[in-house]
């Protein structure tokens, strides 16, 4: 088990990890998210988010991580993705990681629940912002069914680990759910009926983001 | 034009994708008022990449509050959901803790809108009446055209 993985909870130097690794798969993924883009949206959304990503691993590397608690870390994260990213997923994950951040408080590190709290935050922000519902072909296709799942494991008993891992599973199942959706939000909509047959790219990179943390923080 | 004992001007914040766009709308604008009228840019990522950044939009809105308020025009998609989460930022950027109840984000045309906004502010109109104007400011082209306002 690394440093800051324990089945206990999450810390500054877990959270580092997951967003580089959330950074590395992005770029990995960066051409697949951009193609899915370009079939219903704007074909940006791979560039754009490799972008913001790569700001935010330069912020890790000029900080570090030892002295900065996870909800410091989390909203700097946050802020970043807001300036750099450059389309509608800027303020969206921007607004996730800050009300991520903001839920963490001071806490050193998070427990499970208190992970788990923070991700429904994140969640409850991105709501708020792009003001979509589950059902419309957008990013909260997977991540609702992520923070339910993350939520039910941990009151079964299961470990962050696992609870991770059910979390990762469910955004998967919710990405591929996006692909006969119609597009009620964003500039997939203005295609209607013809924005069906193709997987949201935000659900796809929300799946991304809970893959990297069951991954790296189980 | 205001008169400097009716207090400041209500300011214009100009949010597009594109930095050129941005600049060359606020260009327009300021052909139509004076200085008196404080109108901020905050378009693109940088100058080739286009894209919306919160952070700039809240400087910008806390650098053109001279007290009476912002009325910010924006153009589409991120714009809108980089404009409501700058409302969010202000405090980090250091605006004045009032500036946000004094900022409205308005509906109107990105050009249109801005050309007539900074009219109406220049005129020394408060927010309300600065925005209600803007997104108005398709109402002379309909007419002009002949068409109804479904289109």
């Amino acid at each position: 088990m690394a440093d800051g993985a324990g089945a206990t909870g999450v810390d500054s130097a877990g959270l580092d990890r997951w967003l580089r690794a959330f950074s590395d798969a992005v770029t990995e993924h960066a051409d697949e998210l951009t193609a899915l883009d370009s079939a219903i949206g704007d074909a940006d959304h791979g560039a754009n988010m490799r972008r913001g990503l790569k700001a935010v691993v330069g912020k890790l590397d000029a900080a570090g991580t030892s002295d900065t608690a996870p909800g410091a870390l989390l909203k700097t994260a946050g802020m970043t993705l807001v300036s750099t990213v450059g389309g509608a997923s800027g303020p969206l994950y921007g607004t996730f990681f800050l009300r991520m951040g903001s839920a963490a408080g001071d806490a050193t590190e998070l427990g499970p629940t208190e992970f788990a709290t923070a991700l429904r935050a994140g969640l409850d922000g991105v709501v708020a912002r792009g003001k979509a519902a589950p059902g419309d072909k957008t990013m909260l296709d997977a991540l609702v069914p992520a923070v339910d799942a993350l939520d039910a494991a941990l009151a079964d008993g299961k470990g962050l680990g696992d609870a991770l891992s059910a979390a990762a599973a469910a955004a998967a199942a919710g990405s591929d759910a996006t692909v006969p959706l119609v597009a009620r939000k964003g500039r997939a909509s203005y295609l209607g009926e013809r924005s069906a047959g193709h997987r949201d790219p935000g659900a796809a990179s929300t799946a991304i983001l809970l893959d990297t943390a069951a991954r790296v923080l189980a | 034009m205001t008169d400097p004992e009716d207090g400041p001007a209500v300011g214009i914040v100009v949010v597009s994708h594109s930095r050129a766009l941005g600049l060359a709308a606020a260009d327009l604008a300021r052909e139509v008022v004076g200085p008196e009228v404080p109108i901020a840019v905050a378009a693109g990522i940088d100058d080739t990449t286009t894209g919306t950044d919160a952070t700039a939009i809240a400087a910008a809105i806390a650098t053109t509050d001279r007290g009476a308020g912002v009325v910010v025009l924006m153009d589409l998609g991120s714009a809108v959901l980089s404009a409501e989460t700058a409302l969010e930022l202000l405090d980090e950027v250091g605006a004045d803790p009032a500036t946000r109840e004094r900022t409205l984000l308005c509906p109107g045309p990105l050009v249109e809108g801005l050309v007539i906004a900074a009219a109406t502010a220049s005129t020394g109109a408060d927010r309300h009446q600065v925005s209600a104007d803007a997104a108005a400011a398709l109402g002379p082209k309909r007419t002009h055209l002949g068409q109804s306002w479904d289109g």
